[in-house]
Parts: structure tokens; C-alpha cells; sequence
């Protein structure tokens, strides 16, 4: 398992180079400046000038790219132009707020979405297996924004019940902190349940016509064993991946859900720095994110070792 | 038994809350509606980093809600027979947050540091003090390079904030990590997007008008979301309520809102002169864009767009202003005038505009009433949306015929017009160029008395009314919102929040 996950991590390398550059170039071919965003109303030219030559902006492209990836090694991804602080330090404040609402969304979503699932295959063709399936399909249509704003103006407003936005760190009061993430996460959850459960039928029903599925069922084993322990366990595998990549998403940013709840996660902060050309700020996000997402896609790899021994032999 | 029990009770709790009541200390939570940037006054540029400053940094001086400009540390001001000196006296007794006092020596290195810093964007707005003379420990003398009628006003925002010289010095350009001011509230965190959160300064030199243990600052960018807030009690205050939702908050018993017309202006800024762009029949001739003008119902699109929450605009102040040139109101709309004068310009049978307008809602929805109404009297607008920096760096390069924007507006007359109109003014986006406008802004600036500058503007809106280079439609209004149980806010045109003598009673 070692060399091939070995083999991953140093074909992922070229991957986060390739990642970098297009982001610097992208960015710098967008238009728009960001010193004159950054002076606001103020325009003072004198200003303005000492600004680009601070922020190195009238150094060739290249050149600057050089620089970022030079102080990049060095675990330095710059200061935000906006508000000064080092890029690391803003990620690191985001990053756990990000990480918590994906591990809460994501257990919404596999509590909902993989039972919902199992339950829609076996019972094919049967009107639990519509309802299901109507239900799914509106999870995925409802868009976030809306169901976020109904939830606030249902839950917070008319019956008081959750904070109807915002933040509070798990450190500072944990109860709070579950309290506050409810319902931001319930709304990204139940739109990944309804993927989740449409992968998870769709695998469960092509296993469950299976050989060994006939088998297991003709020795005689319960439904219950024949469905959860030899059905389910190879039904999996393709989900397995999906969650993962779920997951890489989720940390990248929910914009809209982080909008609405004013969550200060990781998507909030890159659309706003894509605003205000804030550079520093997206090009480490991009980078964090795209690190995150290769790593997300090597931990699927490792877990088909664990749930599928045929792997192991290769 | 049971009833005596009941009448127990609700004497022993009416006997807590009228106890508790009068001036309880709380933790005000105030919206916001986006993050302010860096919290250093020297170097920030927000509107919502100034109201976070209302808070926690005093100024030389402020001003009235009627833009009169009153002592805030400096008690008293004089300026000399010929314009070129000011002498403050300053307040005693005032200490900053980390406990250095305040005195003529911290004024001095104040202005310094504005002026000097490389960061310092309030450089400009001290341009005319050429030296500071420290005359005495709470006197100081400003002189200037020749009479400048708008530096007190400058005083009065953020070139007057005073900050710790020994915070400064140690900090730098990275003071706005954690800022020391003088104010009523000191800074103790801030989540960048999250909170910024401000603890009562006990040595405040006014504590017994301060009646909050905190503030916090919360951004949340969703106007429907903020209100949300305020009506679960998560918050309970906000600023700029949506026009759209002030009839909800209008029902609620729980909501007072209040508000009072900015003092900056939204409009169409034409090309005139700004490169290869500014030749073409709108930057040529100002009677097409005089026929705009009068194709233009303002009354109706503040109604149409705004529920009639904001104020229909024509000049670059409000009418509600002392600077507003009365002899020329808000006209009704005009489409035979606007007709004519297309036709004189040898446009009889129409012509296209292409405006350009930033990509959110409410300027769209702005220009597609305008457009309508334009329509009619035979001017065909076409609506270039752009994301905003991109309009930004396209207006400030020429790269446009119209931009449809707005400026937030300055207590001194001079800020809303002098940079615009000036042959070199900084904002000069029409590169508009017309030497008597030049001659009367410049003397407006450095008019001894509020009645000679008066005058001067007064002669200059006449020339601006005619030659057009912004068209004005109309003047935002600060609205706020906030829980009943607030006492004693008041509205100011500068939309900040004071929170002096605001208590909260249950």
C-alpha cells in the first residue's frame, strides 16, 4: 500500500504546480485593479504608486509569480492587501470553522442519504422507492440561498429556537457552536444526501442482482445479513469516492450557505477576495484547497484497500 | 394561596426589573453590512470601518446632525486673521486605550504620521498643514500653506482620529492588527468576516455617557438575513435596512428604524474628455445630456426602486442640505424639453447610450427604470453590467461614455465636488475641464466665512447644473433598525453610530 500511495503523492506534485500558475495567471489576466479598489475613494496617485511598488504589482509577471512561490516554500503566502493580515493566519482561522460545517453537513448527508438510499434499491418500483426518490430530487433542485432564508425566517424568527446566523467556535461554548452550525449544515447536508442517495441506490441495485447476492440469499442468511453485510459492503466502494470528493468541495467553500448564515469559512472569504483582487488571499486558498482536495481523492484511494481485498493483491 | 403566590412573584420580579432597569450595562450587537478593512485610520478606506471608529476613536473634532462642527478633543479652535494658522486648545485628562495621555505632543505626531506614513491614505486631506508647533501641553498650532476652509471638516473623520503615538511607533504599518485609540470602547478581537469586538475604556474622558459593557461589530452582508437577526433578538441593531424591507420592519412592535439622508449622492458620471472614448455626441454636447436629465422622473424611480425611502437628487448635495442651491429644485420630469433639446442637437430621431452600471441589484435596478423613462423621449440606453472593479479601472481609464455611480459623500461641500470638476481633480473620471469652475472651487476652498463660500458654490452648482458631467438622480438614506429597547440613538447624515448617552432599557 505504501509505494502505491507514494506513486499518488508524487504524481499529484506536477497537479498543485500546474494549480498555481494557472491561478496567478488567471487572476492577473482578470480585469479590474486591485490598488484602486483598495483606495476606494481615495484616489491619491502618489499613494496609489507606493502601494503597486509595496506590493510589488509593477514587477513583470513572472517576477512576481517567482517571488510568491519563493516565500510559498517558505510557509509564507503573503499579507492580505485588504486588511494586512498574513495569509496563513486568516486560513488558519477559517479553516476549523470550514472543517466543522463539512463533518456536520457531511453526517447529515450520510445519515440521510445512504439508509434513504439502501432503502429506495430494495424496495425498487414500490412507492417508498418514488417517495424517495421525489424527495431526493428536490433536495438537489432547492436551491441553498432559499432554503437557507425560509429556515432562518421559519426556525429563528418565528418559533426562536437556533441563532438564525454566525459563528461561535466550539472552544468558546460547544453547544452554542452545534447550535449555530444546525442549520447551515442541514441545508448543505440535505442537498448532498440527495446525491448521496441516488449513488448509493443505484450501486446497491446493480449488486443486489449479483451471483453471490443469489447465493447468499439461497444459503439461507436473513435479508438484513444478505443486504447490509455482503450487498452494502461492495455497493460502497463507488461511494466511498463520491464522499470524498464531496467532502474536498464542502472544505473548498458553500459561497451561497456561508452567505446566508454569515459563516466566516473559506468560501466567503476567497468570493471576496476575488472581489477586491485581493491576490495573496486567493492564490493560498487555491493552493490550500487544492492540496486538500488531492488529499481528499489518496484517502478514498486508501480506504478501497480497506473495503475491498481484491485491491490488496495488486 | 395560589393567587397570593402569583401576586408574590410578579411583585418580586417588577421589583428586580425596575431595579435593573434604568441604565443597565449590556453587550450591544450591532450588523453591519459588509467587514471593515484595515482598522488603522490612517491607512482604511470603509464606510464600515468608520462606524467601528465612532466607537473607539475620538477625533479633534465632530459634528451635528446638522454638519456643524463641535469640540471633541479639542475643546476650542481659532484661526488667525489671515487664514494661515489654527490654534487648538486641547482636552485635559484624556488617556488612550494603553494609557499614554493625550496631549499637543501626540496631536503633533498624529498629523505626522498621516502625512507621512507610506500607507497613510489621508495624506490629501492634510495636505495644507505644512507643520504642527507644539505651544503648550494642551496647545497646539496648525500652520497652513494658505487658508483651507475644509480642514476642520477633514478633522472631523478619520485625518482627526487620534491614535496612541506609542502604539504607532511600536506597530507601524501593521498598528491595524490591534489598534489604540482614545475612544469610548477599546479593541479586544476581531475574526476577520466573523466580529470585531470592542470592551468599555473605563478612563474614558466621557464614561458616564457610555452605557454598554461591549460592542461587537457583526458583518452579515444579506439584507434579509440582517433583519432576520434583529427579529430572533440575535442582534440588536443594524445598519442600512433594504428600502424593500422597511415595511416589515415597520410592522414589527419590536423594531424602531430610523434614518436620515446621506450626504453623498448616486448618479451618471459621463465621459467628456477621458481619452479616445470621451469624443462621441454625449461627451460633446451637453445638451444631450441636459435632455437625459429632463427625461429623468425622479420622484417616480425613488418610488419605483426605493418604496420613496430615499430622496430624489439633482445636485451633488442633498435638499436637505445647508449647501443646496435652492434656485434649482428637483424639476418634474420634462419629455417635450428633453425632446427638443435631442432635436436641436441634431438628434431628432433619437440616439443610443451605452451606460455602464456595477452588477448588483439596486443599480440595475435603477438604470432599467431610467432606461425606460429615457426611452421614451427617443434615447435608447444600453446597460453595460460589470462587476465592480472591473467598472472602476475602465471608468478611471476612459474605457466608458456614462458609469452609473455614486460617492458616499463629505461633510465639507468641497469633498463632493472639487476632485470631480477641478481640470486636475483626483476623481476626475469626465476629465471635465472648465476654467471658471476651476477659479470657484478653488476660491470656495480658501473662503474665510460659511456665507462667501456659500455664494461660490452656489454659482458653481449653476454652471455644474448646465454643463451636466454627472447627472444626479438621487441621494441614499442611512437607514437603521433597531430593538425598541434602545433608547436615545440619533440619526446622523454621516450615517455613523454614536453611541453616547444610548442606554438600553428592558
Amino acid at each position: 500500500m505504501l509505494p502505491f500511495l507514494l506513486r499518488r503523492i508524487l504524481i499529484a506534485m506536477p497537479t498543485i504546480v500546474i494549480i498555481s500558475v494557472m491561478v496567478f495567471a488567471l487572476q492577473h489576466l482578470l480585469p479590474g485593479d486591485p490598488i484602486l479598489v483598495l483606495a476606494g475613494e481615495e484616489r491619491d496617485p502618489e499613494v496609489l504608486e507606493a502601494l503597486r511598488e509595496k506590493y510589488r504589482l509593477n514587477d513583470p509577471i513572472p517576477v512576481q509569480y517567482l517571488a510568491w512561490v519563493g516565500n510559498a516554500l517558505q510557509g509564507d503566502l503573503g499579507v492580505s492587501l485588504r486588511t494586512n493580515q498574513p495569509v496563513t493566519e486568516l486560513m488558519a482561522e477559517k479553516l476549523p470553522v470550514t472543517i466543522q460545517l463539512a463533518i456536520m453537513s457531511m453526517i447529515f448527508a450520510l445519515v440521510i442519504g445512504i439508509p434513504a438510499g439502501i432503502l429506495s434499491a430494495v424496495k425498487k418500483g414500490t412507492a417508498t422507492d418514488y417517495v424517495a426518490n421525489v424527495v431526493a430530487l428536490s433536495g438537489l433542485t432547492l436551491p441553498n440561498f432559499w432554503l437557507g432564508i425560509m429556515l432562518i425566517l421559519l426556525v429563528s424568527v418565528n418559533w426562536q429556537l437556533l441563532p438564525a446566523s454566525g459563528y461561535v467556535p466550539p472552544s468558546e461554548d460547544f453547544w452554542q457552536s452545534i447550535r449555530t452550525m444546525l442549520m447551515p449544515s442541514f441545508v448543505l447536508g440535505t442537498a448532498l444526501a440527495a446525491t448521496l442517495m441516488r449513488h448509493t441506490r443505484s450501486s446497491m441495485i446493480g449488486v443486489l442482482s449479483a451471483d453471490y447476492v443469489r447465493t447468499a440469499r439461497a444459503k439461507g442468511l436473513a435479508e438484513r445479513v444478505v443486504i447490509l453485510k455482503h450487498a452494502l459492503r461492495n455497493a460502497l466502494t463507488p461511494i466511498v469516492t463520491l464522499t470524498a470528493l464531496l467532502f474536498g468541495e464542502l472544505v473548498a467553500g458553500a459561497v451561497l450557505t456561508e452567505q446566508i448564515f454569515t459563516i466566516p469559512g473559506f468560501g466567503k472569504l476567497v468570493v471576496d477576495a476575488v472581489f477586491n483582487r485581493d491576490y495573496a488571499v486567493v492564490q493560498g486558498i487555491v493552493l490550500v484547497t487544492a492540496v486538500g482536495f488531492i488529499f481528499m481523492n489518496l484517502f478514498a484511494d486508501a480506504m478501497y484497500y480497506v473495503l475491498n481485498p481484491r485491491l490488496r493483491g495488486q | 394561596m395560589s393567587h397570593l403566590k402569583t401576586a408574590m412573584i410578579t411583585a418580586m420580579i417588577g421589583a428586580t426589573a425596575l431595579t435593573a432597569s434604568p441604565l443597565m450595562a449590556k453587550d450591544l450587537r450591532i450588523a453591519l453590512q459588509s467587514d471593515a478593512d484595515v482598522l488603522d485610520p490612517d491607512q482604511s478606506r470603509t464606510f464600515v470601518g468608520r462606524i467601528v471608529y465612532a466607537s473607539m476613536c475620538d477625533k479633534l473634532v465632530d459634528i451635528t446632525p446638522d454638519l456643524e462642527i463641535i469640540p471633541q478633543l479639542a475643546t476650542s479652535w481659532e484661526t488667525s486673521e489671515d487664514g494661515t494658522a489654527i490654534t487648538m486648545q486641547l482636552r485635559e485628562g484624556v488617556v488612550f486605550h494603553d494609557g499614554t495621555p493625550f496631549n499637543a505632543e501626540a496631536v503633533a505626531a498624529n498629523i505626522e504620521r498621516s502625512q507621512t506614513l507610506d500607507e497613510s491614505r489621508r495624506k490629501s486631506e492634510l495636505k495644507s498643514i505644512t507643520s504642527t508647533e507644539v505651544t503648550g501641553e494642551f496647545e497646539i498650532v496648525l500652520n497652513l500653506a494658505g487658508p483651507d476652509a475644509t480642514l476642520l471638516a477633514q478633522l472631523a473623520d478619520r485625518a482627526g482620529m487620534m491614535v496612541s503615538p506609542t502604539a504607532a511607533a511600536a506597530a507601524g504599518a501593521d498598528f491595524g492588527l490591534n489598534p489604540v485609540c482614545s475612544g469610548a470602547f477599546s479593541f479586544t478581537e476581531r475574526v476577520a468576516q466573523d466580529k470585531i469586538v470592542l470592551t468599555k475604556f473605563d478612563d474614558y474622558w466621557n464614561a458616564d455617557a457610555i452605557n454598554f459593557d461591549s460592542v461587537t461589530f457583526l458583518p452579515i452582508p444579506d439584507t434579509t438575513v440582517r433583519l432576520a437577526n434583529l427579529q430572533s433578538g440575535d442582534i440588536d441593531m443594524l445598519e442600512r435596512l433594504a428600502a424593500t424591507d422597511l415595511t416589515q420592519a415597520n410592522d414589527d412592535a419590536d423594531i424602531v428604524v430610523d434614518s436620515a439622508v446621506s450626504l453623498g449622492y448616486q448618479g451618471i458620471t459621463f465621459n467628456i474628455n477621458n481619452g479616445p472614448r470621451g469624443d462621441n455626441p454625449w461627451g460633446n454636447d451637453k445638451r444631450l445630456r441636459q435632455a437625459l436629465s429632463y427625461a429623468i422622473d425622479r420622484e417616480a424611480l425613488n418610488q419605483v426602486v426605493f418604496e420613496g425611502a430615499f430622496a430624489p437628487g439633482n445636485q451633488s448635495f442633498p435638499s436637505t442640505s445647508p449647501w443646496y442651491n435652492q434656485s434649482f429644485p428637483v424639476e418634474p420630469r420634462d419629455i417635450d424639453k428633453a425632446k427638443a433639446l435631442l432635436a436641436e442637437a441634431g438628434f431628432a430621431d433619437g440616439l443610443e447610450l451605452e451606460v455602464q452600471v456595477p452588477n448588483s441589484t439596486e443599480p440595475l435596478a435603477v438604470m432599467q427604470v431610467v432606461q425606460a423613462m429615457a426611452a421614451e423621449a427617443g434615447i435608447d440606453i444600453k446597460l453595460t453590467s460589470k462587476e465592480f472593479a472591473t467598472l472602476l479601472a475602465d471608468q478611471s481609464a476612459g474605457d466608458y461614455t456614462a458609469s452609473q455611480i455614486g460617492w458616499s459623500g463629505r461633510v465639507d461641500p468641497d469633498g463632493n465636488n472639487h476632485q470631480f470638476v477641478t481640470t486636475d481633480g483626483g476623481i476626475n473620471d469626465s476629465k471635465y475641464s472648465n476654467p471658471e469652475m476651476d477659479e470657484l472651487m478653488n476660491a470656495a476652498r480658501v473662503a474665510p466665512s460659511t456665507e462667501e463660500r456659500k455664494a461660490l458654490y452656489d454659482q458653481a452648482m449653476a454652471i455644474m447644473m448646465e454643463d451636466l458631467n454627472r447627472v444626479f438622480l438621487y441621494h441614499v438614506n442611512w437607514i437603521w433598525a433597531y430593538n425598541a429597547s434602545l433608547k436615545g440613538f440619533t440619526p446622523y447624515p454621516d450615517g455613523m453610530i454614536r453611541l453616547e448617552n444610548v442606554t438600553w432599557e428592558e
